[in-house]
């Protein structure tokens, strides 16, 4: 109401200022203690070779997470993107016979293509994004399985190496899933694209009348949303070394909103956090295999799930309140 | 009646109310007027039991009373009725009127039939007529906010407040309004009345209390106080910064740096024509939905025409495509600011780069340091009060993001600006500095179309007025004929019907209307 009012704070930190601090480093704390119990319960867990296996098994979740961060930004949602994964893995397995590069450019160019559906349907023809990517999500999956009906081995050295390979220690999928998450993060903040995204997700009347180019951003927003997980899906599949569009990627977009949203990435657009959702990705990741670790049932790692979830969702309402 | 006494409000950083004093008796309509900021709406959410004050005491019909939520006011006996309207726009007329009290048969279900009946009549004293059953946003604006009136009259209320209820208001609706508001007086319920129109508070209210930075610094008959005394209490300083007459004194020479020619949108307008000059104000006159606005929307491209050509300087305009607009030297200014001007979770700088962005980026990658020059420049040019660049727009009150709006077209260095009511909502001090501002941009050479529904702002800063009724052009008055006189006649005059029937403009019975869920503004814009 007043000018006044962003002067600096210096108030006490009372409930409501603790629930914006939980909302903005809440995840990194979260990931913190979690990392913490484990150095003092879990045994072996300051090993590499566990460090490895968690980091080659975040990849993929990470990777779909960024690219639903940016149509989570710009006021949308993208559901097709466990169909997306399927399909690529479908492609990369029927193309690899002109080998693995071929192949995997392929798989990229079908999770475009997905990405360009969806955001047409969004931008042209107005559908909502929860349905427009509805309907791809169903369609993808349905395509990926046209391709390949059933589980295939892929028996290719160089697919292999992508998925158990490593550079100075770090696999492969790691490497890549911090420089696309990098590259979104400059992409957001530095690009004339990224800061007309979240003028869109923020206000789309006011984008609109600003002269923005709102339908060429959306659907750049889809189709990177859609190469993304099609990378997840490549990664995933090496890491298999099989092919499989029945259940690659199944639930996969709902760990993606996750992610985002516990990493405090308002669902109602027009502000990302890349490293929020970075940490949000790597938190799941964590609290799985800490429950793995311990020998709890999987239906726990399902309730933990819920309610970190919810504690990210209760932190934003607070936050909108004022 | 209320009494208030020592009411303080802090928020983190700033008080927004210290200390103020007020008393309402029954029957009194009592005026609450400051600028923005000064803290009117923190004192009525205090009132209404959405803030709970720090300090201080609320004595309503002689006993102390602290409101934990709105519903606790609301059983109380304070009513509210906000500047936009708060009901459920899917839900019909009747129920929207009852809503949380409807009246229960036997089994408790509601009893459809009563409620209809007793809806019917108590709109029926307020002089309006409706289909009860009909959805709500199937209504105009103005009989919503009767809707709301009704329903506050309804729940028994003791205390009727009213935060700017006639800002989009029709003239005819804010005579029902008023109408309405002497009955409440007549039953012995106070008013408190909130309003930037000082002709209303002296047609309605009887007392006044002004308020200045969060403190009371006056409270009075409204009758022994002067308008000039009234602002300057308001402002704390003399208004001595007064607009030089300007009417006729730029050139009219040059040829037409804007040409609208017959813009025809069915339903809304209907071959319209107007021509701006470098250097000339031009106003566009009339009524609330005669045209105006969605004149200024065809112009800059975000309402395509069905026919009729846009040329800025001689060059024809692709109509219906704002970037296509907005690369040929056209801006717009809309008439909703909140909603489709600025980006409220978004920074001040970011807000002014906005439009101008593709042209401070190298290979889209935005270059910073420009921005940021940029944005210092017009921050400094045009007096915008923030906290630093890095602050959100939407916590800057009403005529710094007005500010920040005009910023971020002057980025563009347009040859044109459509100002659709750029000085509604904003407080005096800043209505002054943005008139002048226009006066300057007009100086400069820029061509400006303006639309204000202040009559006076309207006449002294146009060199021009195009009156539009209807969707037409009705009149076109120059020089020495741009009084306020000649304008109400050209509006109030017969004849230059549309040709084609748009259905005859009626305020309070309204035709049922498409579009379904779209703001009140945008509502209220479609009116044929």
């Amino acid at each position: 109401m007043t000018t006044e009012l962003a002067a600096p704070r210096r108030a006490p930190l009372d409930r409501t200022r603790l629930l914006t601090y939980l909302q903005e480093y809440g995840v990194y704390a979260g990931v913190a203690v979690l990392l913490l119990a484990n150095v003092l319960f879990t045994p072996h867990f300051l090993s590499a070779e566990n460090f490895r296996t968690q980091a080659v098994q975040v990849a993929p979740v990470l990777i779909v997470a960024l690219g639903m961060a940016l149509a989570i930004g710009s006021e949308g949602v993208d559901l097709s993107v466990g169909s997306v994964m399927a399909l690529s893995t479908s492609l990369l397995s029927l193309y690899l016979g002109y080998g693995p590069w071929v192949a995997v450019i392929v798989a990229l160019i079908g999770g475009a293509a997905v990405g360009l559906a969806n955001g047409s349907l969004i931008s042209f023809i107005g559908v909502q994004p929860i349905v427009a990517t509805l309907a791809l999500m169903v369609a993808g999956r349905g395509l990926a399985l046209v391709l390949l009906p059933q589980l295939k081995d892929v028996r290719d050295p160089g697919v292999a190496s992508l998925g158990s390979g490593d550079l100075l220690g770090v696999p492969y999928p790691a490497l890549i899933a911090a420089a696309l998450a990098l590259a979104v993060a400059f992409t957001v903040r530095r690009t004339t694209f990224g800061r007309q995204l979240l003028a869109i997700g923020d206000s789309r009347p006011a984008a609109k009348l600003a002269g923005l180019p709102v339908r060429r951003v959306l659907i750049t927003v889809y189709i990177c949303s859609g190469v993304l997980a099609a990378v997840a899906g490549v990664l995933a599949t090496a890491r298999l070394q099989a092919s499989d569009p029945t259940s690659l990627g199944t639930l996969m977009e709902l760990s993606a909103i996750t992610a985002v949203v516990v990493g405090g990435t308002p669902l109602s657009g027009g502000r990302i956090r890349i490293g929020g959702t970075v940490a949000g990705a790597v938190l799941i990741q964590l609290l799985t295999a800490t429950l793995i670790k311990h020998d709890l049932p999987p239906s726990w790692t399902q309730i933990a799930q819920a309610v970190v979830i919810v504690l990210a969702v209760y932190a934003a309402r607070e936050r909108g309140k004022r | 009646m209320l009494s208030v006494t020592g009411l303080t409000k802090t928020f983190p950083g700033a008080r927004a109310l210290d200390g103020v004093d007020l008393s309402v008796g029954p029957g009194e309509v009592h005026a609450l007027i400051g600028e923005n900021g000064a803290g009117k709406s923190t004192l009525i959410k205090l009132l209404t039991g959405v803030y709970r004050p720090d300090a201080g005491e609320i004595v309503l019909q002689g006993r102390p009373v602290r409101f934990a939520t709105p519903l606790e006011a609301q059983h109380a006996g304070i009513s509210t009725i906000y500047q936009e309207v708060n009901l459920v726009p899917l839900m019909s007329v009747a129920r929207n009127l009852f809503l949380g009290r409807e009246p229960r048969g036997r089994l408790g279900l509601i009893d459809f039939g009563r409620m209809h009946r007793e809806a019917d009549e108590a709109l029926r004293a307020l002089g309006l007529r409706v289909d009860v059953r009909r959805p709500l946003r199937s209504l105009g604006v103005g009989a919503q906010q009767m809707v709301a009136l009704a329903r506050a009259m309804a729940a028994d209320a003791r205390l009727v407040v009213m935060d700017e209820p006639t800002s989009s208001l029709e003239p005819r609706e804010v005579r029902t309004l008023f109408g309405v508001i002497r009955a409440l007086r007549e039953r012995g319920i106070a008013v408190i009345y909130v309003s930037h129109r000082l002709d209303e508070l002296y047609e309605v209210c009887d007392t006044v209390t002004v308020l200045r930075d969060g403190k009371r610094v006056h409270t009075g008959l409204l009758a022994g106080l002067n308008r000039l005394s009234l602002v300057s209490l308001m402002l704390g300083r003399e208004l001595g910064e007064a607009r030089a007459a300007t009417t006729g004194a730029r050139a009219s020479g040059g040829e037409p740096v804007l040409e609208a020619r017959d813009l025809t949108v069915r339903h809304s307008l209907h071959g319209v024509s107007v021509s701006v000059r470098p250097g000339e104000v031009v106003g566009l006159g009339g009524l609330l939905g005669s045209g105006r606005s969605e004149t200024a929307r065809a112009i800059a491209g975000a309402l395509p025409p069905d026919s009729g050509q846009v040329l800025v300087a001689g060059l024809p305009v692709r109509t219906g495509s704002t970037p296509a607009a907005i690369r040929a030297g056209i801006s717009l200014l809309p008439e909703d600011r909140k909603a489709e001007g600025i980006v409220p979770g978004l920074s001040v700088r970011e807000n002014i780069a906005l439009a101008a962005l593709p042209g401070l980026a190298r290979f889209g990658l935005v270059d910073d340091a420009r921005v940021d020059r940029v944005v210092d420049t017009f921050v400094k040019r045009l007096r915008i009060k923030t906290a630093g660049p890095h602050q959100k727009v939407g916590e800057l009150s009403g005529g710094n993001q007005q500010k920040v709006l005009l910023a971020r077209w002057l980025a563009m260095r347009p040859k044109v600006m459509l100002l659709d009511e750029p000085t509604r909502g904003i407080d005096v001090g800043a209505k002054a500095e943005v008139r002048r501002l226009i006066d300057e941009l007009a100086d400069e050479g820029l061509g400006v179309v303006l639309i204000s529904s202040d009559m006076e702002e309207l006449i002294e800063g146009s060199d021009r007025v195009v009156v539009l009724k209807d969707g037409a052009v009705v009149a076109e008055l120059t020089g020495t004929e741009v009084t306020e006189e000649r304008l109400l006649r050209a509006i109030a005059s017969e004849g230059t019907r549309a040709p084609e029937p748009t259905g005859a403009p009626e305020p309070l019975e309204v035709a049922e209307r498409a579009g379904a869920a779209r703001s009140p503004d945008a509502d209220r814009r479609d009116r044929p």
